[in-house]
């Protein structure tokens, strides 16, 4: 076919051409590069100010002591005392239970969401996001009315004929663990939810194709394939129930003591800022130990995919 | 199972129907398969073909109808208590398990001993040529080897037949045509009752003993892949299965005319309701000079008509002739320089031969 172009066929490219183009290239990579710092300053810059710097402050508070020298003291306060490694027991064991009861609660829930139809998952996931979007404070609140003494549940249950006499629900660890599931369980639901649906419906269907009843392909083929979910679920509802001051203070009625209220009380007590200080240094290090644990653990699990 | 055929089972499905509300996805299909046969479900998307194929793996349950494996009603078994293999569309492959666990896994629900799942695990990973595979994870896999896994696993457990749903829509076309053949030697070998989906008319072809070809819910046509090709009964198998053009046929007492050129059949062609074509394949049809030879007698029927493009396709060259009834037709010719020395331009005179043997009649619907 005849050259109908009007412009002339390019020629060779030269030696000077080659290496204009590359200089063009190297620049238009550094502006790429420096555009992406400009990006990501402002970013760092408000992760600096307030996450780096209150915690080297913290830090720095911790060490030291009441007549302004340096020293590891507040640590060995804590140490010394026996009722402080209790509180800390004890609040691990809190978040440790908590974790537990919104597993069995969290789990059937993350299971309906991800497998009813759409019109009826969007009704149950609203059910669990509306709690979710209340005021943990109202929540907490609403509680006391519910479990008091002569609350609805008391007075239910006696009517019921299941106790003769109201029993003490709430100023214990009942009620505190009773509040701070109820705030936790959708931090557990919602990441659950999310690897469920993203299993693949065949594999369920290939399991029973295979020979596999319906109760034996769940705990064979679903269950480990929710795993990396419900440990990311269960991960954020443990280190978060570790801070927990709003709900045990309320519902434990001053029986229950976790880090967060002696954290408060500490300040209060004592002149200066460092015991405080030293039992928040404590606790965040116990939380990124816990976390470091278990992002290794999720990641153990997810390799296994 | 290497060698060894397993007994193969027939299957029987009657007057089988699914509908969702008022749509009916199937309706009233009836078709035997026999034992041993590998039978291909056809049809474009839509068709009923998948959820038939679900009914009988029993992930769908049916409105009514019949589903018999040799004499055994299966319609109202749970699926896992069918004894069916499957290879799903994406395969299906369990994640958290190697590709040994996976292959494994229907064994040792079945309570095997240890030795004889090894050695049947082992067996059927070398029959689809995947032995020492057995360690590897699923994520580790080709395309092409998670299907042989899928393939692996669906026949371990000697199921009573197996079923393939689109098995090989994910592969890339090299691999696609390499396993077509790989999938019938294997079931040659095995000699399982087996039924596959596809909407790939060439899968089919290539795959099957029988195809049974489905439109809008129901059983179209059911036949060897040439009877298909040959002898499709109408337009839609006719333009489902290879390609083809039409010519509109009437009734005249020397028979039936294209205009009014009385078409000369290779059997008698019987009058029938409703509108008839004549079906052109366009491999069947000549290219001859319009000038010279016109008439082949009675042996062959020959149109004229005008050349307007040119398709050079590889293999061969696809003519679009416009015939003098007003009519385009599709004419394909060999890549073969004896075929090239006199070719045709576009805007030349041409005519068409049609061999008598080549001339079909097919109803315009249905």
């Amino acid at each position: 076919m005849a050259n109908v172009s009007i412009f002339p066929a390019p020629g060779p490219i030269g030696q000077a051409e080659f290496e204009a183009n590359r200089r063009a290239l190297e620049r238009d990579r550094r502006a790429e590069t420096r555009m992406r710092i400009n990006l990501t300053l402002p970013a760092l810059l408000v992760v600096f100010v307030l996450m780096v710097c209150p915690i080297l402050w913290l830090l720095s508070l911790s060490v030291v002591a009441g007549d302004g020298r340096l020293s590891l003291e507040n640590y060995a306060l804590f140490f010394s005392e026996q009722v402080y490694v209790e509180m800390f027991l004890k609040t691990f064991m809190i978040a440790f239970v908590v974790t537990v009861i919104c597993v069995f609660l969290g789990y059937p829930v993350a299971y309906l969401l991800a497998i009813l139809p759409p019109a009826w998952s969007g009704v149950l996931m609203l059910a669990v996001l509306v709690p979710f979007w209340t005021s943990g404070l109202v929540r907490t609140f609403s509680w006391l009315i519910i479990l008091q003494r002569n609350g609805i549940v008391n007075k239910s249950l006696v009517w019921l004929g299941v106790i003769d006499k109201p029993i003490s629900l709430v100023h214990n660890m009942t009620g505190t663990v009773i509040g701070m599931v109820h705030i936790m369980v959708p931090f557990l639901i919602l990441p659950l939810y999310a690897s469920m649906k993203a299993i693949d419906g065949n594999l369920m269907r290939a399991g029973a194709n295979l020979g596999s009843s319906p109760t034996h392909a769940f705990f064979r083929i679903f269950l480990p394939l929710s795993m990396p979910g419900l440990v990311a679920g269960m991960i954020m509802v443990f280190v978060m129930c570790l801070g927990f001051y709003i709900t045990p203070a309320i519902l434990g009625g001053g029986k229950i003591k976790m880090i967060a209220q002696r954290i408060e009380e500490s300040i209060s007590l004592y002149p200066t800022w460092g015991p405080a200080a030293a039992l928040a240094v404590l606790l965040l290090l116990m939380t990124a130990v816990c976390l470091f644990v278990s992002l290794k653990l999720v990641r153990w699990l997810a390799a296994g995919r | 199972m290497t060698e060894r055929k397993t007994s193969a089972l027939p299957v029987q499905v009657q007057m089988l129907s699914k509908h969702f509300g008022t749509v009916r996805a199937v309706e009233d299909v009836s078709f035997d398969i026999r034992a041993g046969e590998l039978l291909t479900l056809l049809g474009p998307s839509g068709s009923g073909k998948t959820t038939l194929l679900m009914m009988i793996a029993g992930f769908s349950r049916p409105t009514r109808g019949s589903i018999r494996i040799a004499d055994q009603e299966i319609v109202h078994l749970p699926p896992h208590k069918r004894n069916i293999g499957m290879v799903f569309q994406n395969y299906a492959l369990f994640p958290h398990m190697t590709v040994g666990e996976n292959v494994a896994y229907p064994l040792r629900l079945r309570r095997f001993g240890r030795s004889e799942i090894e050695d049947r695990t082992r067996r059927a990973l070398d029959m689809v040529q995947l032995g020492g595979y057995g360690a590897r994870r699923i994520n580790e896999l080709s395309g092409g080897q998670r299907q042989r896994i899928a393939l692996a696993r669906a026949i371990v457990f000697e199921p009573r037949i197996l079923l393939m749903d689109e098995p090989l829509s994910a592969l890339d076309k090299h691999l696609r045509e390499a396993m077509q053949i790989e999938i019938r030697q294997l079931h040659d070998r095995l000699g399982m009752t087996t039924i596959s989906v596809t909407h790939d008319q060439r899968e089919a072809l290539t795959m099957s003993d029988r195809i049974a070809v489905f439109s809008s819910g129901r059983l179209a046509q059911i036949g060897a892949p040439a009877e298909l090709y040959e002898k499709p009964e109408s337009r839609f198998i006719a333009e489902f299965i290879g390609e083809s053009t039409f010519l509109p046929l009437r009734h005249t007492p020397a028979g039936p005319a294209y205009g009014e050129q009385v078409i000369h059949f290779a059997d008698e062609v019987k009058p029938a309701a409703g509108e008839m074509l004549l079906m052109l394949r366009p491999e069947r049809l000549r290219l001859v000079p319009a000038n010279g030879t016109a008439g082949g007698g009675k042996d062959a029927n020959v149109f004229t008509g005008q050349v307007q493009t040119i398709v050079f396709q590889g293999e061969s060259l696809l003519f679009e002739v416009m015939l003098d009834g007003g009519h385009k037709v599709s004419v394909r010719m060999a890549n073969r320089s004896e075929n090239l020395r006199q070719l045709p331009q576009a805007g030349d005179r041409v005519a068409l031969k049609l061999e008598r043997a080549d001339a079909r009649v097919v109803r315009a619907e249905g």
